[in-house]
């Protein structure tokens, strides 16, 4: 058993220079992003190594966002964890989704370390690549793809302030460019989703001048509208109640 | 705010975040099959990361309008097929030029 997961197994070692060559592109990507996180970070307050720590142990853009936002916030810690389930609530699916792509006998370590890096990118490319998932693969994912994520919030935090505003400015829109390339394409493609983004957009502009929820912190407020307004949308319109293929299609076009 | 609080919150955000995408993957061994707690979850990631783009992009930046584009510039790059890497670059280099000279 050990052995089919072994490094010195020739299709392991082959999985993980593609898994290493998957991830640059990645990594490319998650640096800008993550130099956007940083500028969060450092507003909420945090230094360089608690911005780092932050992002090597969460590997999640919106999530680490929310958080940011509840402790520049002060928000409560049950606030702070209610945020971060919300905004990390995809992964949850993406987890369920790749439990289906993983052979049985993959040992429990094997699964705790893939779960470890699994964000939408991630979760994509590995996904993408036929059958059982090859856990190596992922590993060599990680090796492009993480540090840049990681050292790329710690130097946000730094040369956030060193930054003109005006480079400061565009780098933080970028996460928000990130949250747009993941939402529109399955808008476009789904009309269920075609309405409810939009419409939870408006609502969020919306949300500034409604008494009650204008009094909420910000990552109070995405916890309240994401809640009610996934209901809605649950209610009214239901997945289609089919098991297996379809349901793991909908989670890949989350990626 | 003291250090161990903020160090606190940190480790949570950890700790819940890798609770989210550990226990389906060790536990579970089958499609959930409740309707509405899958609708739920389907619609979930949609919601949040629209909310929490709109209205953070319009304070993002040093005025609402370079945000502003930004999101229009980011919705149009990803509605005609652009892929996440063109839309970073897009909404960077629209916020770059009308800071540029606003």
């Amino acid at each position: 058993m050990s052995s089919e997961y072994s490094s010195a197994n020739p299709e392991n070692r082959r999985a993980f220079r593609e898994g290493i060559r998957a991830g640059a592109p990645i990594g490319a990507g998650y640096f800008a992003v993550s130099f956007a996180l940083g500028v969060a970070a450092r507003n909420a307050g945090l230094d360089a190594a608690q911005g780092g720590l932050a992002s090597a142990l969460c590997l999640a853009s919106a999530g680490e966002y929310a958080g940011f936002t509840s402790i520049g916030a002060n928000a409560a810690f049950w606030a702070l964890i209610l945020a971060t389930i919300i905004a990390n609530a995809r992964y949850l699916l993406m987890s369920c989704a790749l439990s289906q792509r993983a052979h049985e006998k993959l040992p429990f370590i094997h699964r705790a370390m893939i779960a470890y890096g699994l964000s939408d990118e991630i979760f994509g490319v590995t996904i993408a690549r036929p059958g059982f998932v090859n856990p190596r693969f992922v590993y060599g994912v990680y090796v492009t793809a993480l540090p840049p994520w990681i050292l790329g919030t710690s130097l946000g935090v730094i040369a956030g302030n060193a930054l003109p505003i005006r480079w400061v400015s565009a780098f933080s829109v970028t996460l928000f460019a990130m949250f747009i390339a993941i939402v529109i394409p399955p808008a476009r493609s789904n009309r269920v989703l075609r309405v409810v983004v939009p419409a939870s957009m408006l609502a969020g502009f919306a949300a500034e001048y409604v008494p009650g929820l204008n009094a909420l912190d910000a990552g109070t407020r995405v916890v309240a509208l994401t809640v009610v307004i996934a209901t809605i949308a649950a209610i009214a319109r239901p997945v289609p109640d089919e098991d297996g293929e379809d349901v793991r299609k909908k989670e890949e076009s989350v990626s | 705010m003291t250090q161990e609080h903020v160090y606190l919150s940190v480790f949570l955000m950890g700790l819940f975040t890798y609770l989210l995408r550990v226990l389906p993957l060790t536990l579970i061994r089958r499609p959930i099959k409740n309707r509405f707690v899958r609708s739920f979850l389907y619609y979930t990631p949609y919601v949040t990361l629209s909310v929490m783009t709109c209205p953070a992009i319009v304070y993002a930046t040093q005025t609402p309008w370079s945000g502003l584009a930004a999101l229009a510039v980011g919705v149009l790059v990803a509605w005609f097929g652009g892929k996440l890497f063109h839309a970073v670059v897009a909404c960077f280099a629209v916020v770059f030029i009308i800071e540029l000279f606003l």
